[in-house]
């Protein structure tokens, strides 16, 4: 799981009014090295939750310099988007759980999926 | 005038009021004489009926304890679902004469309602006529068979967490978990393997229960098979008859933990609801074991006999009888299934459910409940596309022409979510979107990870994405799998939960015209393919095969075939499920499509329309040809079930080699012309843009209101 689909995943337990963003507990991380577009990171960049992707960057120890906020003109900053190219594209998590924020319910994360299935009584 | 009554009060002056109690107790007598042809009598016995107690106007069972209880030790009190009346049994005569006395003409407060009781007394109590529904020839209940320490010792011999193979299919149902010793139930064959005995025994901790079970002529050989069900609260198991040709004639389930109720149906129809108290020994035998299927409907509480825990001896003539009923919560159930392997086909007397004498099963019934319906979805899409997935992964590496369309036309930089993304075909289509998907189906899942594409497991149901994250949805190939219209419509809400407003999904089912404009589909073409496939192994008897019951690939002649002629055919089949033979036209909308499983050179597909280029997309290696190929031939149909114990299946028969391939069957509702639009119709917020029909499917484009 690559911190770009973590930006994207949330907790759907019912009842839970705030399960974003997931937790997460990591006890295999790996890097994967991605070719790297400068254009595409832009892109996507306006479609994260920015605030989201640095605590789970900081929660794996891959935070670097980023920003808590995001800086204007970063289509320009090519230091800047090799940053959030790194952490979006190229950590993944292979091994752990994804938690709840609210509820404390563990999604387990196997062979670098999380499975987000519920119980019945979850959903 | 009755003398007993008078007897009774012997030497008491009555009152006015006593007067009018005696009066209508003697109505009461006459009424249950003229209208349940109960005898009363002026003889104080034992025993009493109760007119005005019953189930029947409304008076529960606890509520009539209550008052009973208070004149003295009660042995039984019966009470019918639907009579007016109960019958009480005293241990002695003067309890019986105490409560006749006191309670008639009493006043019992019934929720919000109150009755008068009227007793008589009758001589014997008359509940072998129908308060006792027989259990199924054959079946016996033994209770309290094991005590609590050997429960406990029992529980404690099972180790959850590891598991023993990972031959057949996964262990961890939705529904329960299993645990096979001995010998594996395999559920792609339905059958076991009787030369692969696993490492792991039946647990030293049975034996000397099935000792116990030998010595008292439960069972006549020790067994050599033992299945471990856990059933948690509103967990079930869909009814089924053990294999014939997989175990003998004795099956022996022992229940732990909590109590449940197990439903064994006749073929005729007949339901006998039992219920399996904690430490009871379930002895099926003879026609209850070949012909009745049994159950566990998945709910949270049961109906069962209300059972006073001070007079134990109230419980065991309530057992099997639908009446004394009461709600219970269930909870956490452990039953352990011992099973003696079958060395030579089954003779039963029973061949119209004996696979061994070549019956067919019974199909699945179209679901009603909500429930029902995610049972029948587990058994018959998500356990198969899992046991499947390799083999359907190889048959699915060209993406529709129609859909790369839609999502080469997406700008770059949209996130893109694909719900039901299979083994990812379509995730890498366009590489300047953001792409991620999600299956039910973990080996598919698996799949797409090994291609290096962003995927997790989810419910189509529940997916676990923001709200309004999406630019763009699909849903190719799944809506389909849903088997109720309101799960259905639940699957399009979700989709449309997910786009942003001025998002776009795009959706694909499978059509019910497989005829379209004068046009056959690719899904019905390739039938004729087949005689001339060199490729295929079997050719010359593969066409046979795909009509194995003379059902001619009958062609629609009308597009615009009436809604309601579709539902009459449904009705025609009593609401069960046909079995779809491959490459033909549907002739009804809900069916059960078999797939082939590949097995050495076989290759068996089945599926709707594949079509079109082969694609930029990372593409599996695998693959042998790009073509899908009809089934090679099997002629009958097994529907493999998840049974613990399974449904009685027909195993495929083989040619010539002497292993056949397994046939597993998907649940596929098709869509009629305009179906899909008046699903996505009731969805607010949100427009279908457009639709058509494409190679045997219906799809729409649906954009959520707003902009973006």
């Amino acid at each position: 799981m690559k911190l770009l689909t973590h930006n994207m995943l949330t907790s759907h337990v019912k009842g839970v009014t705030k399960g974003y963003p997931l937790l997460i507990k990591a006890t295999e991380v790996k890097m994967n090295e991605v070719e790297f577009n400068p254009q595409f990171v832009s892109r996507m960049i306006p479609k994260l939750e920015w605030s989201a992707l640095i605590q789970a960057a900081e929660e794996l120890g891959h935070r670097q310099d980023l920003p808590g906020e995001l800086v204007p003109d970063y289509e320009k900053d090519e230091e800047f988007l090799k940053m959030v190219h790194r952490v979006l594209l190229e950590v993944e998590v292979i091994e752990g759980f994804l938690q709840c924020p609210e509820s404390g319910r563990e999604f387990p994360i196997t062979r670098g999926i999380p499975n987000m299935l519920l119980n019945e009584e979850e959903a | 005038m009755d003398p007993s009554v008078e007897n009774n009060v012997n030497g008491i002056r009555r009152s006015k009021e006593e007067k009018k109690i005696l009066k209508r107790q003697i109505k009461a007598s006459y009424t249950l004489l003229k209208h349940e042809g109960i005898t009363t009598t002026s003889q104080p016995t034992k025993n009493l009926v109760v007119a005005n107690g019953g189930l029947g106007n409304g008076v529960s069972r606890e509520e009539l304890l209550s008052a009973l209880k208070e004149m003295g030790e009660l042995e039984t009190l019966l009470m019918h679902p639907k009579k007016p009346f109960a019958f009480v049994t005293y241990r002695s005569e003067e309890s019986a004469q105490k409560a006749y006395v006191h309670l008639n003409g009493q006043k019992l407060q019934c929720g919000e309602n109150s009755v008068t009781l009227y007793l008589s007394y009758v001589h014997s109590v008359t509940c072998e006529e129908e308060a006792s529904v027989s259990l199924p020839e054959g079946l016996t209940l033994v209770e309290d068979f094991v005590s609590q320490d050997e429960e406990d010792l029992l529980l404690a011999a099972v180790d959850w967490s590891s598991t023993n193979d990972d031959v057949s299919a996964q262990k961890s149902l939705k529904h329960r978990k299993v645990k096979h010793y001995g010998f594996e139930f395999r559920y792609d064959t339905n059958n076991v393997d009787k030369d692969k005995p696993l490492a792991s025994g039946i647990p030293q901790e049975c034996l000397p229960v099935l000792e116990r079970c030998v010595k008292k002529a439960h069972i006549n050989i020790l067994p050599d098979q033992l299945t471990v069900n856990q059933y948690e609260s509103g967990q079930g198991i869909p009814p089924h008859v053990d294999t014939h040709s997989a175990f003998e004639d004795t099956l022996l389930s022992l229940s732990l933990g909590a109590r449940t109720v197990m439903e064994f149906r006749h073929p005729d129809g007949h339901l006998v609801p039992v219920v399996l108290p904690p430490r009871s020994l379930l002895v099926m035998k003879g026609e209850s074991r070949y012909l009745w299927t049994h159950g566990i409907t998945p709910r949270k509480y049961d109906m069962v006999p209300a059972c006073d825990p001070q007079s134990p001896a109230l419980k065991t003539a309530e057992v099997g009888t639908p009446s004394n009923l009461t709600l219970r919560k269930r909870g956490t159930r452990t039953s352990f299934t011992f099973r003696k392997i079958r060395h030579k086909p089954c003779d039963c007397a029973f061949p119209s459910a004996c696979d061994s004498q070549g019956a067919t099963p019974p199909p699945p019934l179209l679901p009603c409940s909500h429930a029902d319906a995610a049972l029948l979805e587990e058994e018959y899409v998500h356990r198969v596309y899992d046991a499947i997935a390799s083999h359907f992964s190889s048959t699915r590496h060209s993406p529709w022409p129609r859909v790369c369309h839609f999502l080469t036309s997406l700008p770059a930089g949209s996130v893109l979510a694909d719900v039901g993304c299979g083994n990812g075909k379509y995730l890498g289509v366009n590489p300047d979107v953001i792409s991620v998907g999600c299956d039910r189906s973990s080996a598919l899942v698996h799949i797409c990870a090994e291609r290096g594409f962003q995927a997790f497991v989810s419910d189509a149901l529940s997916v676990p994405l923001r709200t309004a994250s999406c630019d763009a949805c699909i849903s190719i190939a799944v809506i389909h799998h849903f088997s109720t219209q309101d799960r259905r419509l639940a699957a399009v809400r979700e989709l449309v939960r997910l786009l942003k407003p001025g998002g776009r999904a795009l959706i694909y089912v499978w059509a019910f015209e497989q005829e379209y404009k004068k046009q056959r589909s690719k899904y019905l073409k390739d039938q004729n393919k087949e005689g001339s496939d060199v490729h295929s192994p079997t050719k010359n008897t593969s066409e046979e095969s795909q009509e194995p019951h003379g059902k001619s690939s009958r062609h629609l002649e009308d597009d615009n075939r009436p809604v309601n002629k579709i539902q009459d055919d449904s009705k025609v089949t009593d609401g069960k499920l046909s079995v779809h033979t491959n490459r033909t036209a549907f002739n009804t909308q809900d069916l059960l499509v078999p797939w082939h499983l590949k097995e050495g050179k076989r290759r068996g597909e089945v599926e709707p329309v594949e079509t079109g280029r082969k694609d930029k997309m990372k593409d599996d290696s695998k693959k042998t040809s790009g073509k899908s190929c009809p089934t090679t031939s099997k002629d009958s149909k097994p529907i493999p079930s998840i049974g613990t114990t399974q449904s009685s299946t027909v195993k495929p028969k083989s040619e010539s080699d002497s292993s056949p391939a397994p046939v597993f069957h998907r649940y596929y509702h098709v869509f009629q012309q305009g179906e899909l639009e008046q699903l996505c119709g009731q969805v607010a917020g949100v427009e279908v843009q457009s639709s058509y029909h494409d190679q045997g499917n219906w799809c729409v484009i649906l954009e959520k209101a707003g902009t973006l």
